[in-house]
């Protein structure tokens, strides 16, 4: 936390501190008081405060959470927490610790109120991500948002997330929050460990989950084991472009283990990447058939294998050329990456869940999910074993390196831990989907002097409500975890919220982790009433400087530069016709499209090119074209332009959907397609 | 300093210090130097305030050209069917830059003029600012007179003048106007001219004096 965020606080802190000195005073009365009131007699509070927090039966901890997180009008929260958005197909933004949500970033699903999908080169994004020309896909399962890292740290230029129902990887650019490029893998049909990248955005990575042929090649269950095959990609991202270069990404192929979660090395373990997974059983279901069903199938052994693989030697051997192409992208076989030392296993308890590496780079953590555990494994260890060599192979090839070589300690937490983030004072916070609770424990080796209690140990469980899934912390899996907040995103919420129906929303709980030892404490419950999130990123709010406006006007959110068919001024607006293709430069500015009239004739080829010529912050205007299934979101400076065919006679209007001044529902234009003879 | 042991002598032989000619000559280019100065610093200024502009929108009024917020202006002025900004003063802030090069020349003249002349020379600087202000109320004046009534609501506010100093209320816009550190330069080599003229007078007076005393004195006799 910096100076500039103390002093930018300091009444808000100044205030919390005498909250937290009446608290004080108020536990201490209620020592010496038998039977004194439980709710907040808080010195520090006027009259008023006073006799609403007594009325709403509010204890000091309640008063404590409303302050932790109320942001008076105006305030801005420090962090930025960026959500999947889940099988919404989007993404969420979201302030901490307000937990206001700012914004829907469309991704993988049309989302009108950015005009993305509905006209404009939002289509063209959308397209890239669709199987092929006649078999679009309009949504999308968010799970794993990546912002992109320089060094280990977040930079928030860029965010990447990944579609695991069809193996998709999606960039969004933090200049002005939209979604630049979709790109679907050509050889995996879902992913899962991803995205993620590499500590500095070399790569982002997609990993898979369940198991197919590459190329999702038909292929008999009967041939699971010869056929169907993992594969983890990296995406080549060039910074400059903001996009992934397919020709120059590689993937590597994997047994068919299910692999799981990823994370990237950073520090003593950069250049290699960890993923847990969870069916070594090679189960292949079939309950119909009297076989065991998944769950059970995939659940039979003691441990799976935690993959560890070395990228950066990967790529020296994609650059060596040490691969074969398929649709279109270099494959690393799993013979090579196995006669290369790319590849190793180590066991882990038991179809584990996450893998995530800590700040220093030193250890990998492992949720036992079906084990109370999380099993910490030493790179270094990992290392030593490797170089010792004379490592056993499993069913494919692969190097195993025994747990007891490679495992540096296991903590006992409680049912069902998945995720691990981190802090700023050498605690870890795993997620317990079963016990439904957040645990705090100590971390060893290097961290062990930075808390009181003694490394690998368990310090707190908070509960949660309910079923938590991911867990994610500010700036939590970065080289310098800030501390402060975990967010825990909680799958049901039950009874947390009103009734809305039988879909209840998701619920978000941010917690409070700003105090050493078992003071972890809730302090506020988010409803997500829009899909079912999975992983979240948090960053410092100073790290993101996203344009106000777009720098100049006739800008290409496209191309982030400007647009050769912009205009700048109305004078410049015009329709022009060349044989049955009509032009249309339209200026756009508060309260009227400039023409204001377009006529055609039925079956014309129309190309509208928009753009406007705002300069002030906020003054967007929308373009919503009736019967075409048109809406663009223009933001000032921005130019779109839409492309389509007037197969439709008759009379439409078109006007603003942006509600821009008091002569908004005056912005309009009519659209007359004249119909043939 | 200043040459103190140096005395000028007068036509009729009584001496002056050097410094009582070096000052007003000095104090004319400084105020010379001033006006040149304020070409490039802001004279006048407007913010507009208003509940949905958090930072106000603010013009600074230069000798030869607006600088600020002129766009937003102008596309809400739109509705009032009120001119552009930008078109205010086109002749003034054409000629402004030559205008004031040339009040500065004249004050350097005023340095070689040894005569009452040179309050002449000095005089258009001395006038400069209240010709600004003069001009600065007409054409605000013609602005808020040259409301369009075929604008959307060119028919809902009387015409009217924004104040040069103060606030004036528009709308939902109140709009402040105060002068700019240009403006104080310029007012500032006034005052540094006036003195001069004063410290020029006290210098040549003199020597005119003595030419007058010269010309009517009875020539000394030969003894």
């Amino acid at each position: 936390m910096t100076k500039e965020w103390f002093y930018q606080h300091k009444l808000g802190l100044l205030g919390l501190l005498v909250v937290i000195l009446a608290i004080g005073l108020l536990a201490s009365c209620d020592r010496s008081e038998e039977g004194g009131s439980s709710t907040a007699q808080t010195t520090g509070l006027s009259a008023d405060a006073n006799a609403l927090a007594q009325e709403r039966g509010f204890t000091p901890d309640d008063v404590y959470a409303a302050l932790k997180t109320y942001m008076p009008t105006g305030e801005l929260d420090p962090y930025i927490m960026f959500a999947s958005g889940g099988q919404g197909g989007q993404v969420l933004v979201i302030g901490v610790p307000s937990m206001r949500i700012l914004k829907v970033i469309g991704v993988f699903t049309p989302e009108p109120w950015q005009g993305y999908g509905y006209g404009g080169s939002s289509n063209e994004v959308l397209a890239g991500g669709f199987m092929d020309e006649e078999h679009p896909l309009l949504w999308g399962d968010t799970h794993h948002p990546s912002i992109s890292e320089t060094n280990g740290e977040y930079d928030g230029k860029f965010l990447f997330i990944n579609d695991k129902a069809n193996a998709r990887l999606a960039i969004i650019d933090l200049r002005d929050f939209e979604t630049k490029q979709l790109i679907k893998n050509p050889n995996a049909i879902n992913d899962h460990g991803g995205a993620f990248v590499t500590p500095n955005t070399e790569y982002v990575i997609e990993g898979p989950q369940y198991a197919a042929p590459i190329g999702w090649e038909y292929a008999s269950l009967d041939d699971y084991n010869a056929q169907y095959r993992g594969l983890i990609t990296f995406w080549k991202f060039d910074r400059v472009t903001g996009r992934v270069d397919e020709s120059k990404s590689f993937q590597i192929e994997l047994p068919p283990y299910w692999q799981d979660l990823c994370d990237a090395g950073k520090g003593p373990s950069e250049g290699w990447i960890f993923c847990n997974s969870f069916n070594t059983e090679l189960a292949t279901g079939g309950v119909e058939l009297g076989n065991p069903p998944f769950e059970a199938g995939t659940t039979k052994n003691d441990t799976d294998y935690l993959h560890i693989i070395n990228w950066k030697a990967a790529e020296e051997v994609y650059n060596a050329g040490k691969y074969e192409m398929i649709n279109g992208i270099a494959v690393i076989s799993l013979q090579t990456a196995i006669d290369e030392k790319l590849l190793y296993f180590t066991p882990e308890p038991k179809s584990p869940h996450g893998a995530d590496v800590t700040p220093g780079g030193e250890y990998i953590v492992v949720g036992g999910k079906l084990d109370p555990h999380v099993t910490i494994y030493s790179f270094d260890k990992i290392m030593k074993a490797i170089e010792g060599g004379g490592l056993d192979t499993d069913v494919y090839g692969v190097p195993v390196i025994p747990l007891d070589a490679s495992m540096e300690a296991q903590v006992e937490l409680g049912l069902g831990p998945l995720h691990t983030v981190f802090d700023d004072k050498g605690y870890a916070y795993t997620s317990l989907f079963l016990d439904s609770a957040v645990a705090r424990w100590a971390l060893g080796g290097p961290y062990a002097d930075k808390h009181p209690e003694d490394g690998w140990t368990l310090v707190q469980k908070l509960p949660v409500h309910y079923n938590i899934g991911h867990i994610t912390a500010a700036e939590g899996d970065t080289a310098t975890p800030d501390g402060q907040f975990v967010v825990a995103l909680n799958k049901w919420s039950i009874d947390r919220f009103a009734n809305v129906g039988p879909l209840l929303p998701q619920n978000f709980q941010l917690v409070d982790i700003s105090r050493t030892g078992d003071q972890m404490k809730l302090l506020y419950d988010m409803p997500i009433g829009m899909a079912e999130p999975h992983y979240a990123q948090i960053i410092k709010a100073d790290k993101l400087q996203p344009f106000e406006v777009y720098p100049e006007i006739g800008w290409n959110p496209e191309t982030m530069s400007v647009d050769p068919n912009g205009i700048k001024t109305p004078e410049e607006a015009r329709v022009e016709r060349n044989g049955d293709t009509v032009e249309v430069w339209m200026a756009v500015i508060r309260s009227h499209f400039t023409p204001e009239r377009v006529e055609l004739k039925e079956g014309d080829h129309v190309i509208w090119h928009l753009t406007n010529l705002e300069r002030t912050r906020d003054a967007t205007h929308g373009f919503a074209l009736s019967g075409y299934n048109i809406n663009l979101s223009l933001e000032p400076g921005e130019t779109q332009t839409v492309e389509f065919d007037a197969t439709q006679p008759g009379t439409y209007t078109f006007y603003c959907t942006e509600f821009c001044s008091a002569l908004h529902l005056e912005m309009l234009g009519y659209f007359l397609v004249e119909p043939k003879e | 300093m200043f040459d103190s042991d140096v005395k000028v002598v007068l036509p009729d032989g009584s001496t002056h210090r050097l410094m009582d000619y070096l000052l007003p000559s000095a104090l004319l280019m400084l105020g010379a130097l001033l006006l040149v100065v304020s070409i490039f610093l802001p004279y006048w200024s407007m913010t507009m305030e208003a509940p949905q502009y958090p930072q106000g929108l603010h013009v600074d009024v230069y000798v030869n050209r607006l600088e600020g917020d002129m766009r937003e202006i102008d596309a809400l002025n739109h509705y009032l069917g009120m001119p552009v900004l930008n078109e205010g003063g086109q002749l003034e802030r054409s000629i402004s830059v030559v205008s004031i090069i040339t009040l500065g020349l004249l004050l350097l003249a005023a340095v070689f003029v040894h005569n009452r002349w040179a309050a002449v020379l000095a005089l258009p600087a001395i006038l400069f600012p209240l010709v600004f202000v003069a001009d600065l109320w007409w054409i605000l004046y013609q602005y808020g007179h040259s409301i369009d009534p075929s604008s959307a609501l060119g028919g809902a506010i009387e015409p009217f003048t924004p104040p040069i100093i103060g606030r004036g209320t528009v709308a939902q816009f109140a709009t402040v106007g105060q002068f700019e550190i240009g403006f104080y330069l310029a007012l500032a080599a006034v005052g540094v001219i006036l003195v001069g003229l004063w410290f020029h007078r006290r210098a040549y007076k003199p020597v005119q004096d003595a030419r007058e005393r010269m010309k009517t004195a009875v020539p000394t006799p030969l003894s």
